[in-house]
């Protein structure tokens, strides 16, 4: 105790300017420190709001160079002097709406039929589930069911859109379509050939991570030109472009297996182990142990895939080449902007920008949790 | 040098220790893999032996059912009640067969020249010949089938080997419900990996090996099938990319009057040099002579400043005449330009992997800071250069800082400036732009990669550095910085990687603009290989050299993977992280 008293209640500060030794009570210690802190933080405000401006301009001049009346090309000045809707308007020309289109004729009733039926069936049996365990979410069902009738609802209006004269249109469709089948294909492919990569040991396990990480290092657009022909043969060119652009993406697509490796990685082995003992095919480890475990890398391969075919320019402009019907919008506005005649398209290449840029953005966002995990954990792994 | 040596010395000699280190044991590392792959090789033959050897066994001790299996495939099995297997089998023989009699032997006998009847126009008809490409292609898919054959034939054998081993112990053979059954259970793999293999086979494989061997034929432009053939010419194209250029010397007669000519000289080194000459017969003679065979020439100056020059070829002929105003203008040569477009693509990919790697790492680490508010707003805000599609910002970017764009009418309107800067005329400028846009693509991911590791340095390191009085600028070197690099350590490489063949930002904001003078092949300042490579096979249609570019660039890619994987330290063991 005796001794305690004898450390001194303040703080000893060298101060080399003065060549002296200072003592400094530990309020004003404190005091400088906030002050201190303060400075720093400040600092940092200061560069984050600048950082947030440089980060968001482009987007709001997109934004409101698509609202522009003048006409032209680039002006030099953010605000436009008269607003108008007329470079929406454009996109839209020519488009029509029908339900019609469900019921014109006998293989379009019979996938209506099958498709809308399908949809109910499993919206009421989700809302009928009963939930298994008492930790289960109550929400959850209605979540999914939610989700059936918003894909039901797209199949649907997708279908009763008629966009023979609308350009626009016409290629959102188009990359829609394209974006909802990837969705589905690559991610049946990521996870069946992760699952087995992670899961497995078999012969030729080793062989075909190596060939796939040495064909990794091939640039993509080498084999362009082979792939065009491949699919010129199928008839997947110009006019079947949107058929062989999902071809193309979705065959390979298994070699983009490592995120969701990594993934499965983690999942303890012991899981897959007691199950098969209690007399579990693989088949019903994957389906109903592994698969529920892994939605969060579900989810992040599913945004991966359907994101990936709205940017993609390169390979469609060239299956598409010459064919406006089957563009993406990546490739329509892309040509309005650089090959067309660009003075006059360009606030509608921004209006078409912004209307892309929308739902994509909204989709991300909505599921940026599930991206940063798949970032993240596939930084870590490699 | 024992450790403790290593130990006292300061950080620098420390590297150069390692890197002395490196260097010392490259040869004994060099004469490691050398051994390991003749080793291999031996393996290889050997097995091959043993595995000839013991297919001669299965056939001799084999029951008659195995021989005959042996011609028809699936006979062994059918005929021991495993039907399905047996039937497989032999539908696949069938196939084969029937692919390889009606279709794959005349594509397979062609490979070789690649096809010899042109096509030609008889009266109005086009008669079409052969055509390279297809011959080439179903050529390799053939070999494709073959092998699989032989694979799947071998299988055939083995089947039979085991199906008598085991009825020899007494028990019984697979149904064909228990085949199906294990495809869902023990079998599971091969269910799972079946359309992922078949979809990279023919997607990705046979293409990949189709345009190596383009590598090595003159499919380009002026041989485009099918109006056209194209063959093999063994590494030429290789050579035009990396050493010399491919012209021989060439003279041209480019005006000539009664008394004097003007003459092209394209030389060996790409240079082209002008002359005039007062004999134009000499300079006509010359230039005939070099059409048709290789050709040689020598200059020598004169006392009064012409030169002599002396033309002769392989069948000795020669000319030699007078020449004047000798003038050397450099030609574009794809060697010359493949080395620049190279360099670019190290120089852009260093900047895209590490100026992105540490400010978005700093980044990550200002808003994670405690006491920082809206971490949530500043992070989306940020994220939305990722949410976006890349051909929307970044096509809007590149326009914004066109000559007519808004930044340049902006500041223009300020009276900052007076011309519009240079920023996709100007190669310097095209490309710090270009990195600096990169910089605003690419932060967010960093920053998100960042954070999440962040979290997970145990904060007590921080809380002890403190006491002991360490600042943020020490703690960053000494914790953050040295965490991060080694768990993110592959990640830098495959990010280096990736950004060699990052088509999307060079593409969209600058289509490899602007165009060098001094560069062949259409390539532009700022194009990466990646990017030319596209140029050569959309624009330009000269498929041989964009394959040998895309074989260049598997190999950069390839020798930075090899090198780098021994400096890292994670990764060895991939069963360590389950």
């Amino acid at each position: 105790m005796a001794k305690k008293n004898h450390i001194p209640e303040v703080d000893i500060v060298v101060d080399e300017k003065a060549g002296v030794i200072r003592e400094v009570q530990p309020e004003t210690r404190l005091r400088s420190k906030k002050g201190h802190e303060r400075r720093v933080n400040t600092t940092i405000y200061v560069i984050l709001i600048l950082m947030s401006i440089v980060w968001l301009c482009p987007f709001v001049f997109l934004v409101l160079q698509s609202f522009r009346g003048e006409s032209g090309g680039q002006v030099a000045y953010v605000i436009p002097k008269q607003w108008t809707l007329d470079n929406y308007r454009f996109l839209f020309e020519g488009v029509a709406f029908s339900l019609k289109a469900l019921v014109k004729d006998l293989p379009a009733i019979i996938l209506t039929v099958i498709t809308n039926a399908a949809g109910i069936a499993g919206m009421v049996a989700f809302l009928r589930r009963k939930p298994k365990n008492p930790f289960e979410e109550k929400s959850g069902n209605l979540k999914n069911a939610l989700l059936v009738f918003g894909v039901l609802l797209v199949i649907n209006v997708m279908r009763c859109v008629d966009s023979t004269n609308c350009d626009f249109v016409r290629w959102f469709m188009n990359t829609l379509t394209i974006a909802l089948f990837c969705a589905v294909i690559q991610t049946i492919m990521v996870l069946s050939v992760s699952y087995t990569l992670s899961r497995m040991r078999f012969k030729g396990r080793k062989l075909i991570m190596n060939v796939v990480l040495v064909l990794g290092m091939f640039p993509g657009f080498l084999t362009m030109i082979v792939l065009y022909y491949l699919l010129k043969m199928m008839g997947l060119t110009q006019a079947g472009a949107v058929p062989g652009l999902i071809l193309i993406s979705c065959a390979s697509s298994g070699m983009s297996y490592y995120i969701s490796k990594g993934f499965f990685d983690t999942i303890p082995k012991s899981l897959d182990e007691s199950a098969r003992i209690d007399g579990a095919t693989r088949f019903h480890v994957f389906l109903k142990i592994i698969m529920p475990m892994a939605k969060p890398i579900v989810i992040y391969t599913i945004l991966m895939a359907f994101m990936g075919p709205w940017g993609d320019y390169v390979f469609a402009s060239y299956v598409a080449f010459g064919h406006k019907a089957s563009y993406n919008v990546a490739v329509g506005l892309y040509r309005w902007v650089n090959t067309n005649d660009y003075q006059g398209y360009f606030t509608r290449f921004c209006a078409g920008g912004v209307l892309v840029a929308i739902p994509i953005t909204a989709l991300f966002m909505a599921l940026q949790k599930y991206y940063v995990e798949g970032v993240t954990g596939g930084a870590v792994k490699g | 040098m024992n450790d403790l040596d290593f130990l006292r010395l300061s950080k620098p000699q420390q590297f150069v220790q390692k890197l002395k280190r490196f260097f010392l044991s490259l040869p004994r590392k060099l004469a490691g893999a050398l051994k390991g792959l003749v080793m291999r090789l031996v393996g290889l033959v050997r097995g091959l032996g043993s595995f000839l050897a013991d297919l001669g066994r299965t056939y001799v001790k084999g029951d008659w059912k195995t021989k005959v299996s042996y011609t028809v495939m699936g006979f062994g099995s059918a005929a021991r009640g495993q039907w399905l297997r047996g039937l497989l089998f032999f539908v696949f023989q069938t196939v084969f067969n029937l692919y390889i009699w009606f279709f794959g032997r005349t594509y397979l006998g062609k490979l070789a020249t690649l096809g010899t009847v042109e096509t030609a126009k008889k009266g109005r008809v086009t008669v079409y010949g052969d055509n390279s490409f297809l011959i080439l292609l179903y050529g390799v898919l053939t070999i494709f089938f073959i092998a699989a054959f032989i694979y799947t034939w071998y299988v055939n054998i083995k089947q039979n080997k085991l199906s008598e081993m085991v009825l020899k112990s007494g028990r019984k053979l697979k149904s064909a419900r228990d085949d199906m059954a294990s495809l869902l259970d023990t079998q599971f793999h091969k269910t799972l990996l079946a359309l992922p293999t078949l979809g990279v086979t023919v997607f990705t494989i046979l293409p990949i090996i189709f345009m190596i061997l383009v590598a090595f034929t003159n499919y380009d432009n002026q041989h485009q099938p099918p109006g056209k053939l194209f063959t093999w010419v063994g590494t030429a194209n290789f050579e035009t990319l990396l050493t010399s250029p491919e012209s021989d010397v060439r003279f041209e007669v480019t005006s000539s009057t009664a008394d004097s000519a003007m003459l092209t000289i394209t030389a060996k080194n790409g240079d082209i040099l002008t002359v005039n000459t007062a004999d134009p017969a000499a300079a006509v003679e010359a230039a005939a002579l070099t059409q048709n065979s290789k050709t040689e020439f020598t200059l020598t100056q004169q006392a009064d400043g012409s030169y002599q020059i002396e033309v002769f070829n392989e069948a000795g002929e020669s000319v030699s005449f007078v020449g004047k105003d000798l003038q050397t203008v450099k030609t574009p040569s794809f060697s010359y330009t493949f080395r620049q477009v190279l360099l670019w693509t190290l120089i852009w990919a260093f900047f895209a992997t590490f100026l992105n790697y540490f400010l978005g790492m700093l980044v990550a680490i200002m808003i994670n800071k405690k006491g920082i508010r809206f971490k949530k707003l500043w992070r989306t805000i940020l994220v939305m250069t990722i949410a976006i599609p890349q051909f929307i910002s970044l096509l809007y970017v590149s326009k914004m800082f066109a000559a007519d764009g808004l930044v340049n009418g902006m500041l223009m309107n300020w009276g900052w400036i007076s011309q519009p800067l240079p920023f996709w005329t100007d190669p310097s400028w095209a490309r710090v732009t270009i990195i600096a846009i990169n910089v605003w693509i690419g932060i967010p991911y960093l920053m998100l990669i960042a954070t999440g590791i962040l979290m997970n340095i145990p904060a007590d390191l921080y809380e002890s550095a403190r006491i002991d009085g360490a600042n943020a600028f020490q703690t960053y070197m000494k914790i953050t910085l040295p965490y991060m690099l080694f768990v993110t350590g592959p990640y830098l490489l495959t990010s280096f990687t990736s950004n060699i063949n990052n088509f999307n930002v060079i593409f969209l904001l600058s289509q490899g603009k602007p165009l060098g003078l001094e560069l062949a092949g259409n390539a532009g300042t700022t194009d990466l290989l990646i990017t030319w490579l596209y140029k050569m096979t959309v624009t330009d249609s000269n498929y041989k050299l964009a394959a040998v570019m895309g074989i260049l660039v598997f190999v950069v890619c390839a020798v930075i993977n090899l090198v780098v994987y021994n400096f890292i330290p994670s990764v060895k063991n991939e069963e360590d992280f389950q």
